[in-house]
């Protein structure tokens, strides 16, 4: 398989930063907060490869670093060090040497992002299909009937009623609007999806639908997906590997079989023991 | 034929000038033409507001242009501008020291004595606002013997040249954060437009000219719970300023001249430290010309919720550069409020064309069709 | 106040021009650099006028700093030379411009000064035009922050701007920007070509002339050189449509005074409900009027 992403050394710190940060946080001190100079280690030398089709799963609880790690590649967020390589079809692209504006294009054209709070991903103050049809005239279609066909069929594919497709968001429960930000992220057919726990907070029945579509679409479109939780469950469902995160580190990392049946670092043990 | 060419806009203008004439000399006969000094004095406070908004200190034109404004405080703060608009900039400034102000009045409500002493000075703060009917026929005797009893009731020890400042000791403490030494030159607002994001002089400076009362609504929106500062007023004096400019010559520093002023520093709460520094008070500093204590507290208060927002971005409309600076210039807002009033036949036209063009598609969307009717008809 | 300030003795003797040399330069500054970046809103430090902010003192100061004494100025306030903005700002440039002429007549100006129209008469590579502008900015409409909205424009992102027409589609089955209509500058800026109304926009494109805008509230200038693509924002199959002149028999309407039947129309509703329709622009009108009569003098009413 191709590789889509490599990722080495990824470290994000929010504060002044001294000598001592990186010794004295992680999960051997329990904490991401530098006890000397009171700076949060929001990840620290984070390293993985992503292949074409791909789902990574990072799996962590609040505080390990998992989002700062999809912030930062999706460029809502700057890291403090590493490196980030995007394979573009025959392209090598340094993430994080763009331009904002090359940030922005790769953004519209070949990354898609599903965040936890539909207010972030949407507009709630356009339709859901003028959601959709932002994305696709950000990549300069300027056909507004073909727009229109083709936020339809985005939304049919996401199971969103095409007959509310005139209708704000801002109206629809909360799993029509995870459906809506997937529809809107797929619009552009990116090779790269970043998917930041899109089911939280969902009712079970609705979560394991959206799941359901992830999985389809993955199959269909081939496209790579990094996807976020917190739930053991998800990241079952979805990932193929997954990297455990804590304080800002990753733990343990693997084929998400291996680590749910083997799993090496303790912290990973009472995870899993716990969801069993 | 019911129509009026749109013509004669010069005669229009003319009788215009006239109507505005004949209604500020209506008393007719018995009128007596207000003199720029009964302005200057007796409407002291107006002519503060005006060379404060007009960011020119200038109280005899500021009297003129409240004068010819006919009591308009935008309209006088407006000309005091264009009249400034014609003239070059020789020299600027240097930042003046306000420890050197001469002051009438000073207090500080943060304690109850100190260094140098309160000075209640002129102020409405305890007066009672009851109509003073003996004020209507007030007459030039009158002002002689309000004269004499001051001067006899004046204590005899002099008062000091100038005062310490309040907020030096909270710093020798250690309560409010050391003074930097200057890091950039003050921006200019008359000669440089704001691109966002602004440094925290070219907001003063916008402030210092800023309308009293627009200042007054978003500071009280923070005062009232958008944002609150917790401001304590550390110190508000009100005296004159002497100015100190390089001597043509020799270059050094010489009085030019003083000017009247107010300056204001709030003291506010103190927050966390995120790289782990002593906390200390926060300071929101406000000053402006002439005598306008209003206007200096909300801008202190202002001071202080945008280096908030500047800080840590914008939780409330008080603590936005953008929204704050932009909104706040009494000749700007009133301009663009005023324009409304001139035609917009064109852009109106356009607007009713678009109007019946859509309302044209929504009829023709709602027609029914052949088939429908047919059975509505049934 | 203070006793020691004095009236200044003459206050008549103004700057050629009103404003002081360094003014006038910083504004020239401005034009050059808006010139060299077609559409870019470049920044100045925008004087106040002894006119309201928002009677077209941004378009003043370019006028006053452009113009010399051997300049012929025309000003123009929806059409009209003897509109009363128009008449007082055109007072006022007289006043303080001795030697500069004035004229009604398009072709005659050197300048022409104008709010909410561009003259019917094609302008020639020697004029400039000098648009009033109240916003700006075309992005307002989506995003209130200037901060943001200078990225947006740096980057060339008017997706926003483009779902608002898509929305309007959506909505109204029409695009419902009647005026001030976003225009794409030489394939990058877009711009708001100043509350004009769509009739006029495709006038800006390839344009012989200089187009200038001056905003002096918002303190921006920006520029649509000459000869430069001027794009009204629109979709490859709703195209971008101008005011439509057209009666309910299809056919299009004349101006009641000359007759012709290709200039915008100002509507005026009379006493008896009925309408009379007639040239926006008074100049052109007359022109027309002096080549139906065969005249060329004496036209005017």
């Amino acid at each position: 398989m191709k590789k889509i992403l490599e990722v080495r050394g990824l470290t994000k710190i929010y504060g002044s930063g001294c000598p001592r940060c990186i010794s004295a946080t992680g999960p051997a001190h329990d904490t991401n907060v530098c006890p000397h100079c009171g700076t949060v280690v929001a990840a620290h030398d984070v390293a993985f490869d992503l292949h074409e089709g791909e789902i990574l799963g990072i799996m962590g609880e609040s505080g390990s670093g998992k989002s700062t790690v999809v912030k930062t590649l999706f460029f809502d967020d700057k890291p403090s060090s590493g490196s980030a390589r995007f394979h573009d079809g025959e392209q090598v692209q340094e993430l994080f040497d763009l331009n904002p504006a090359e940030q922005r294009w790769l953004r519209n054209h070949k990354f898609g992002m599903v965040y936890q709070n539909p207010n972030l991903g949407l507009n709630f103050n356009v339709s859901a299909g003028g959601n959709i049809a932002e994305r696709l005239l950000m990549n300069d279609l300027r056909h507004y009937g073909d727009i229109r066909d083709r936020a339809r069929q985005l939304l049919a594919r996401t199971e969103v009623l095409s007959n509310r497709m005139d209708e704000s968001p801002k109206r629809f429960s909360g799993g029509m609007q995870q459906r809506v930000q997937i529809a809107k992220a797929l619009a552009t057919r990116p090779p790269l999806l970043f998917l930041d726990e899109v089911t939280t907070g969902l009712d079970l029945s609705v979560q394991a639908r959206i799941l359901d579509l992830i999985l389809e679409i993955q199959q269909e479109l081939n496209t790579a997906m990094i996807v976020v939780t917190h739930d053991l469950g998800v990241i079952r469902l979805l990932a193929g590997r997954t990297l455990v995160m804590k304080y800002g580190r990753v733990i343990e990392a693997g084929l998400t079989d291996q680590i749910l049946e083997d799993p090496q670092h303790a912290y990973t043990q009472r995870l899993v023991a716990s969801a069993l | 034929m019911g129509y009026v060419a749109i013509k004669g806009g010069a005669d229009a203008i003319n009788g215009a000038e006239r109507a505005m004439e004949i209604l500020r000399t209506a008393e007719g006969e018995q009128g007596e033409p207000l003199t720029l000094s009964a302005i200057e004095h007796q409407l002291r406070l107006l002519t503060s507001r005006v060379v404060s908004e007009g960011g020119l200190y200038h109280p005899k034109l500021a009297a003129l242009a409240i004068k010819q404004a006919q009591g308009d405080t935008l309209e006088a703060a407006f000309a005091l501008r264009a009249y400034r608009s014609t003239k070059p900039r020789l020299l600027e400034t240097p930042p003046q020291d306000t420890r050197k102000m001469r002051l009438i009045r000073r207090i500080s409500s943060a304690f109850k004595d100190i260094p140098g002493g309160q000075m209640l000075g002129p102020t409405f703060d305890y007066a009672l606002r009851l109509m003073r009917l003996d004020l209507a026929t007030e007459r030039p005797e009158d002002f002689r013997k309000i004269a004499g009893s001051f001067l006899a009731r004046s204590p005899n020890a002099p008062v000091a040249d100038s005062f310490p400042k309040v907020v030096d000791t909270l710093r020798a403490e250690g309560l409010l954060p050391p003074l930097h030494s200057r890091q950039c030159d003050p921006f200019d607002v008359t000669r440089e437009p704001l691109v966002f994001p602004v440094p925290r002089s070219a907001a003063l400076a916008t402030m210092a000219r800023a309308e009293t009362g627009s200042l007054l609504a978003i500071a009280y929106s923070s005062m009232r719970g958008y944002g609150d500062i917790h401001p304590t007023i550390a110190e508000l004096r009100v005296g004159y300023l002497p100015i100190e400019l390089p001597h043509p010559v020799t270059g050094e520093m010489t009085e030019a001249g003083e000017v009247l002023v107010t300056e204001c520093e709030v003291v506010a709460m103190y927050e966390a430290d995120s790289a782990g520094k002593r906390p200390t008070f926060t300071l929101g500093y406000g000053a402006c010309f002439g005598h306008n204590e209003v206007k200096a507290i909300s801008m202190a208060i202002l001071d202080r919720s945008l280096q908030k927002g500047m800080a840590d971005g914008p939780a409330n409309p008080s603590e936005d550069p953008e929204f704050v600076l932009l909104h706040v210039d009494g000749v700007d807002a009133m301009g663009f409020a005023s324009h409304y009033k001139m035609p917009h036949y064109v852009t109106f036209q356009s607007d009713m064309d678009r109007l019946r063009t859509t309302q044209k598609a929504h009829d023709q969307a709602l027609e029914p069709s052949p088939h429908q009717t047919e059975r509505a008809a049934q | 106040m203070n006793s020691s300030y004095e009236l200044p003795l003459d206050e008549a003797d103004y700057n050629f021009g009103f404003l002081d040399e360094y003014a006038k330069r910083e504004i020239r500054r401005a034009i050059l650099k808006s010139i060299c970046i077609p559409g870019y809103q470049t920044p100045y430090a925008s004087r106040e006028m002894p006119m309201g902010r928002g009677f077209g003192t941004g378009g003043l100061q370019l006028t006053l700093s452009l113009a010399g004494p051997d300049d012929v100025l025309k000003v123009i306030d929806q059409g009209s030379d003897d509109s009363v903005n128009a008449v007082n700002l055109r007072q006022f440039v007289s006043l303080t411009c001795p030697g500069l002429t004035t004229t009604t007549h398009t072709s005659d100006a050197t300048i022409i000064q104008s709010r909410h129209r561009i003259p019917e008469q094609p302008l020639n590579e020697s004029q400039v035009l000098v648009l009033q502008v109240p916003y700006p900015d075309a992005l307002v409409v989506v995003e209130p922050s200037e901060a943001r909205r200078k990225a947006m424009h740096g980057e060339g992102d008017y997706s926003r701007l483009l779902t608002k027409l898509y929305e309007d589609i959506v909505k109204f089955r029409e695009i419902t920007i009647s005026h001030r209509y976003p225009t794409r500058i030489n394939g990058h800026y877009v711009i708001d070509p100043s509350p004009i109304p769509r009739y006029d926009v495709p006038q800006l494109n390839q344009s012989p002339a200089l187009t200038l805008f001056g905003a002096g509230r918002e303190k921006k200038i920006y520029a649509v050189p000459p000869y430069t693509n001027a794009t009204p924002l629109a979709f490859d199959d709703v195209p971008f449509r101008t005011e439509d002149f057209h009666d309910d028999r299809g056919e299009r309407i004349a101006c009641a005074r000359c007759g012709s039947t290709r200039s915008f129309l100002d509507e005026l509703p009379l006493a008896d409900g009925s309408k009379r329709w007639q040239c926006s622009d008074t100049d052109y009108c007359d022109q027309q009027l002096q080549l139906k009569s065969g005249t060329l003098t004496g036209a005017r009413q």
